[in-house]
């Protein structure tokens, strides 16, 4: 018997504890190794399977390094110019409001750019669900400052740490997205840990469900790393997550009516 | 007759989106251009087609949720004056790009900066050369009367679902504000689910069907060899659009010795200046492009048998000139005239400039 019939033999149908939702696609994914993004896409990647949309989800990927997105979940995709994702998502949602519409989007697309979309749409409580990858850099472009970069970060425009007396503060957009009435949910989670994976799974869940209820819009942060613009390992960039950002960017969630 | 009415320009833009059966309006205020939406709000479309009208925070995001309206094969636009178009064009390449139907209504105010709030048509080469970055073009449709504005809407849409690319309708400050007998167009229903699973099946982002091929609406691909086959594809359509989309009007041309050219507005004032300049006795005609892109090239140049001479006037500092330059080639003399700012020619001074600068040569 060969190593590979073997194997093929150990994972039979039968054996099979876990699969891959067939939402994701097997396309080879561009991310670094270690990367939150990968991790993000699976889950909701699952919880479309689960609760039987893909047939009536539209995804909204941004500019950043999650541009490609569409390839890797089997859905309709919209792919927005730098931070409009939000407005684009906004149209679709009020033409078709019988969808799932969901924008996928990073610091930089979200806080920066395109916080005027962002806070518009968050404030007109479009019926939508945006998932926010805070890695506290510009992955795509090499590792540039990010709003949501902490105070003493290096980047590639912060080489001697982030000065907040010049580049002013981390922003907390989650707070402020908080206190619009025009959002239902808002939560802050983390991928970093299968726990932490699960409870995330969970609050995509009840997202997409607010959709369905026409409830208006959820907002999901998901505090990530960038092994790639840290310049750390994947193990060290978790640590440094964990020391770092989750005292500035505390998880859980700030709202839910 | 059907429904005639006496009507503002920028009002007749919205009751013709009403009816031609457009799904989607975003815009932003700016004068004077506002009576768009602000006919829309009171006519309130929603509860009459279902078309959804909603005022964005910005240009910038009207224009993308007018990119993605688009995206779900829908019949959306925006419409704005000058400052705001030159916010949306971000949002106008992406739907060059990938390659979206959708109308942007530009009612042109004088710039440059915040100018002013009075008719202009200067901005001719951010309409027709491009405005966003990239190798692309609009189709653009440049009305001269209210009536125009009824017509092109419809037209307008045609045009950009038949070629899969935004076109706008340049109009200014004049026609959208002035009043006119209109004869506005009969009712069209917006298109059902199924309709534009026909009509846009290939693109449109409704949501995969289980088993069928999904759909991504995107202007990314970052193969530089595939990006210039698309490219190519793009040119070519622009092509086609030279071909068969060219709209012009030859007013007194038969006999014509010499010879205006101008579009919206200015081609009303040039109306004028051809009979009061045949009046003293001089054979001038007048071409109007109705087509800014694809530009009537081809009717210029056939003109040129009898025609001794040209004045481009244009209410610019010399903008469209350029393409009468490029069409004649040097074989007569291609003057220009302009008023701007936001100043409007008389009649007699177009006459005038006519006898200075293309008689008295
Ligand atoms: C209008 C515009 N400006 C700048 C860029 C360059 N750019 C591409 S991605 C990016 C930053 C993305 O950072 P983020 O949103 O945090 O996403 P990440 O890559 O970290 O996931 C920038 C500035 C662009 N593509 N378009
Ligand atoms: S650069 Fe950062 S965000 Fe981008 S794929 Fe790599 S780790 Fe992920
Ligand atoms: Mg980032």
């Amino acid at each position: 018997m060969t190593a590979t019939t073997e194997i093929n033999k150990i994972i039979s149908k039968e054996n099979m504890v876990y699969g891959k939702t067939s939402v994701l696609l097997d396309n080879e994914m561009h991310y670094c190794p270690g990367c939150t993004h990968g991790v993000i896409h699976k889950v909701i990647a699952e919880v479309i399977d689960e609760m039987g949309i893909q047939d009536k989800t539209i995804g909204i990927s941004p500019v950043g390094c999650s541009v490609l997105a569409y390839n890797y979940l089997d859905i309709d995709w919209q792919q927005a110019a730098h931070g409009r994702a939000p407005a684009l998502a906004t149209a679709t949602s009020r033409l078709m409001p019988e969808k799932y519409v969901f924008t996928y989007q990073g610091d930089g697309d979200l806080a920066s750019i395109g916080c005027a979309e962002i806070i518009h749409a968050c404030n007109r409580g479009e019926n939508i669900v945006v998932f926010f990858v805070n890695n506290a850099i510009y992955g795509m472009t090499g590792g540039q400052m990010a709003p949501t970069t902490l105070e003493g970060q290096v980047t590639a425009t912060t080489p001697y740490g982030r000065d907040c007396a010049v580049t002013g503060f981390p922003m907390k957009i989650t707070e402020m997205i908080a206190m619009l009435p025009g959002t239902r949910f808002v939560t802050r989670q983390s991928a970093e840990t299968p726990g932490a994976v699960r409870k995330l799974k969970k609050v995509v869940q009840k997202a997409f469900e607010n959709t369905r209820e026409k409830k208006g819009l959820s907002f999901i942060e998901i505090v990530s790393t960038c092994s790639s613009g840290w310049k750390l390992s994947p193990v060290k960039s978790n640590e440094w997550m964990k020391e770092n950002m989750f005292p500035y960017y505390p998880l859980g969630t700030l709202k839910d009516e | 007759m059907g429904d005639v009415r006496l009507m503002k320009g920028n009002e007749v833009i919205a009751e013709a989106a009403i009816r031609c059966g457009c799904d989607g309006y975003f815009g932003y205020p700016i004068t004077p251009q506002s009576e768009v939406m602000e006919t829309l709000m009171i006519r309130k479309p929603q509860e009459e087609t279902g078309m959804v009208v909603l005022q964005a925070e910005s240009e910038v995001a009207a224009i993308n949720m007018v990119y993605g309206g688009a995206s779900c094969g829908k019949k959306v636009m925006t419409s704005s004056s000058s400052p705001g178009v030159s916010l949306k064009q971000e949002g106008i390449t992406y739907l060059a790009g990938a390659e979206l139907p959708a109308l942007i209504v530009n009612i042109v105010r004088g710039g440059p900066g915040l100018g002013t709030i009075q008719p202009a048509q200067s901005d001719y080469f951010q309409a027709v050369k491009g405005g966003g970055h990239g190798d692309y073009k609009l189709i653009v449709l440049a009305p001269a009367s209210v009536q125009e504005m009824n017509d092109f809407v419809d037209l307008s849409f045609e045009l950009a679902f038949k070629y899969l690319n935004p076109a706008m309708i340049l109009s200014d400050g004049v026609i959208g504000q002035m009043m006119e007998k209109v004869e506005l167009s009969e009712y069209k229903p917006r298109w059902t689910a199924e309709e534009i699973e026909k009509i846009s099946g290939s693109w449109a982002t409704t949501g995969k069907t289980p088993g069928a091929q999904r759909r991504i609406s995107t202007s990314l691909d970052l193969d530089s060899a595939k990006q210039e086959i698309f490219n190519h594809k793009l040119q070519a359509k622009y092509r086609a659009m030279e071909e068969n989309e060219v709209r012009f009007e030859k007013i007194a041309c038969d006999d014509a010795e010499y010879l205006f050219v101008a579009y919206g507005s200015s081609a009303r004032i040039c109306q004028k200046a051809v009979e009061q300049a045949r009046e003293k006795g001089i054979k001038v005609g007048l071409l109007r492009p109705i087509t800014l892109f694809p530009y009537p090239t081809k009717a210029i140049q056939e003109m040129l048998k009898n025609v001794k001479g040209i004045l481009a006037v244009e209410m610019s500092a010399g903008q469209m000139v350029e393409d009468v330059r490029l069409a004649v080639n040097g074989k007569v003399p291609v003057e220009h005239f302009g008023r701007y700012g936001g100043i409007i020619p008389t009649p007699e001074e177009v006459v005038e400039a006519l006898e200075q600068k293309i008689l008295g040569k």
